[in-house]
């Protein structure tokens, strides 16, 4: 293979792994800490996008535009929205068994696509790259890159540097950290754990609609889109064992690369590379790469 | 003489179902073919979610697989025969069953819940991205099968009263059969598992081999389900091994109950009819359209009424009954 489209797929399968590292992450922490199979996960990071396109217009009249000024906007309407929708239906699933919340996430993620639909309409939208993105960089003389895709991996990449950095190194971090290992403990430590609850499950929202918003220039948003991401990301999650932001980590790459470079070599197999690269992983490891706790 | 009573009523009831198409117009004839047909996948769940205390969410794989079994092995030009097709399809089924069975069994709770998942998604993207079944785009079964020793037939399922009257049979085995299951020795080492596996390890079971039974002998059960589906609609697409479909017969098995076999076949009598209701566009007017909404937020209302499902409430009234009865007496004292 020519090396520079050998680093060209290795820039796209990084960019992937990691807009899949900020949905994944989110969803490992939420099953971690509140122990709830959210399938509507994948819904928020179809908001995010959808929000991406919706906003792009009211933010430039009235705070003056900027891709950035949207992309604020995004995170801080989405931790909003989490934060509402843990008080208002994840706070009675914590008692119910496993089989209820499933249940529960499903019948969400009906009324959010319907919402979708209602609000905006069933078609395929795209979402301009600003311009001060829209150039490429040039590879070895003839093979050029988009600036937007780096752009995307820069972002990612800070928001994980800020995520490890809370996780270790703030008092929200350590209780996030505690009450991953043990939930019964930290909340008779005397830590409200309800607030902790919402404050996880806003950030898990927060982080699945930046990655829907920054991937909707790319992607752009489409009904159902939301449902692809849902699954991969739980191929992430068992990947990289649950709760443990260091797996999901390295599961995403993992999961970035082959199914990047699956679609190169096997391209009539690529739908089928990720989930045997999870049974082979499950086969060794029947909890993930890092198990927590 | 309770048991007694019980058969009366469950004959009645079958014979009540038997006559049914009498009645009804061919509209309605069809629609409870489809739920008799999601009654018995919902059951083949159930042996795995209210007998092993096996949460699946990929159970629609093993339906899809014996669909487009039956839909591509079937001559183009005439009926193919059922006495090898349906048994061919059950055994396809059974055979993915036990090769992701034996993976997925290796995990537990949350994890086999989202392995089944992906073993599903397998199977769906094989059959979406690869020209082997048409791709996206589905395929037909032009003839239904029919069974044929010979030269002589001996059922042709073409009448909709024959069709109709061939699932209701199925169902019934089916059913029948779990009940026998879950009654023997076997359903009682599931029970067993369910309850407390690290007991039943201690007592000297093999857990891992009642459970990967179980998980074929459901996949096999969930295969019957997809060949009437495929014999239905003579038509097949990758939508029927889909995650949804999968959730939505989970949702069957929940919203029944697990405590009870028959909870899913009472929850896959609701939820399809539940649908049907909020499609209906003179039963709902304008927000038919948007059946989607009124569904998902009946499931979420649902969800939080019903702790245990339809199967469950006779026992929250007496509970709630109880409940009452005890209350004046504590607070006079």
């Amino acid at each position: 293979m020519d090396p520079v489209i050998f680093l060209i797929q290795c820039l796209n399968a990084v960019q992937y792994g990691l807009l899949l590292f900020l949905v994944a992450s989110g969803l490992t922490l939420i099953f971690g800490i509140m122990g709830i199979i959210n399938l509507a996960h994948g819904s928020f990071y179809m908001i995010g996008a959808y929000m991406a396109f919706a906003l792009q217009p009211l933010v430039a009249q009235y705070l003056g535009g900027g891709f950035v000024a949207t992309l604020l906007a995004c995170v801080v309407l989405a931790s909003l929205l989490g934060y509402f929708l843990e008080w208002a239906f994840y706070s009675y699933l914590y008692r119910r068994d496993h089989l209820q919340q499933v249940l529960m996430t499903y019948g969400l993620i009906l009324v959010f696509e319907e919402l979708r639909s209602i609000i905006i309409d069933n078609d395929v939208h795209g979402v301009g790259v600003p311009a001060w993105l829209q150039g490429t960089v040039s590879l070895g003389g003839i093979m050029t890159y988009p600036v937007y895709r780096l752009f995307i991996s820069l972002v990612c990449l800070l928001v994980a540097g800020l995520m490890y950095w809370v996780l270790t190194r703030s008092r929200l971090g350590m209780m996030i950290r505690a009450g991953a290992s043990n939930r019964e403990m930290i909340s008779s430590l005397g830590i409200d754990i309800n607030r902790l609850f919402r404050i996880v499950f806003a950030i898990g929202v927060a982080l699945a609609a930046l990655a829907g918003a920054i991937a909707a220039p790319v992607s752009s948003v489409y009904p159902g889109m939301g449902h692809a991401v849902l699954i991969i990301c739980f191929v992430v999650v068992v990947i990289g064992g649950i709760g443990s932001i260091r797996g999901a980590f390295l599961a995403a790459m993992l999961v970035g690369f082959v199914d990047t470079f699956g679609q190169v070599f096997f391209p009539a197999a690529a739908g089928v590379m990720v989930y045997l690269l999870m049974a082979a992983i499950l086969l060794f490891k029947p909890e993930g790469l890092f198990k927590q706790g | 003489m309770q048991s007694t009573l019980r058969a009366v009523l469950l004959l009645a009831l079958v014979c009540l179902a038997a006559l049914l198409p009498m009645a009804a117009s061919d509209y309605y004839t069809g629609l409870a073919v489809k739920v008799m047909i999601y009654a018995l996948f919902a059951l083949s769940l159930q042996l795995l979610v209210g007998g092993a205390g096996l949460v699946s969410l990929g159970h629609a794989a093993f339906f899809g697989i014996a669909a487009y079994f039956v839909t591509l092995l079937s001559p183009e030009s005439g009926a193919g025969n059922m006495l090898w097709l349906l048994p061919g399809a059950v055994l396809a089924a059974m055979a993915y069953a036990a090769v992701t069975g034996a993976l997925s069994l290796r995990t537990k709770g949350i994890y086999f819940i989202m392995v089944t998942l992906a073993f599903a998604q397998m199977a769906y993207y094989v059959f979406h991205d690869t020209k082997l079944g048409g791709g996206t785009d589905g395929i037909y079964l032009y003839f239904r099968p029919e069974l044929r020793l010979g030269e002589w037939v001996l059922l042709n399922l073409d009448a909709p009263y024959a069709f109709y009257l061939f699932t209701l049979a199925c169902l019934l085995l089916g059913w029948g059969f779990l009940a026998a299951l879950m009654r023997s020795r076997f359903g009682a080492a599931l029970t067993g598992i369910r309850v407390n596996e690290q007991r039943m390890r201690a007592a000297g079971y093999s857990t891992f081999g009642y459970k990967l039974m179980a998980y074929v002998l459901a996949g096999g059960l969930a295969g019957a389900a997809g060949f009437l589906y495929a014999a239905k609609d003579g038509y097949v697409n990758p939508e029927l091994l889909a995650w949804d479909q999968s959730g939505l017969v989970l949702l069957m098995v929940i919203l029944g109950g697990s405590s009870r076999l028959w909870g899913a076949i009472v929850g896959a009598v609701a939820l399809t009819l539940l649908q049907e209701a909020f499609q209906s566009q003179d039963l709902m007017g304008d927000i038919a359209q948007r059946w989607h909404l009124t569904f998902g937020l009946a499931i979420i209302v649902l969800v939080a009424l019903l702790p245990n499902g339809l199967a469950g409430l006779p026992g929250q009234w007496r509970q709630r009954r109880q409940a009452a009865r005890i209350k004046p007496s504590a607070s006079s004292l």
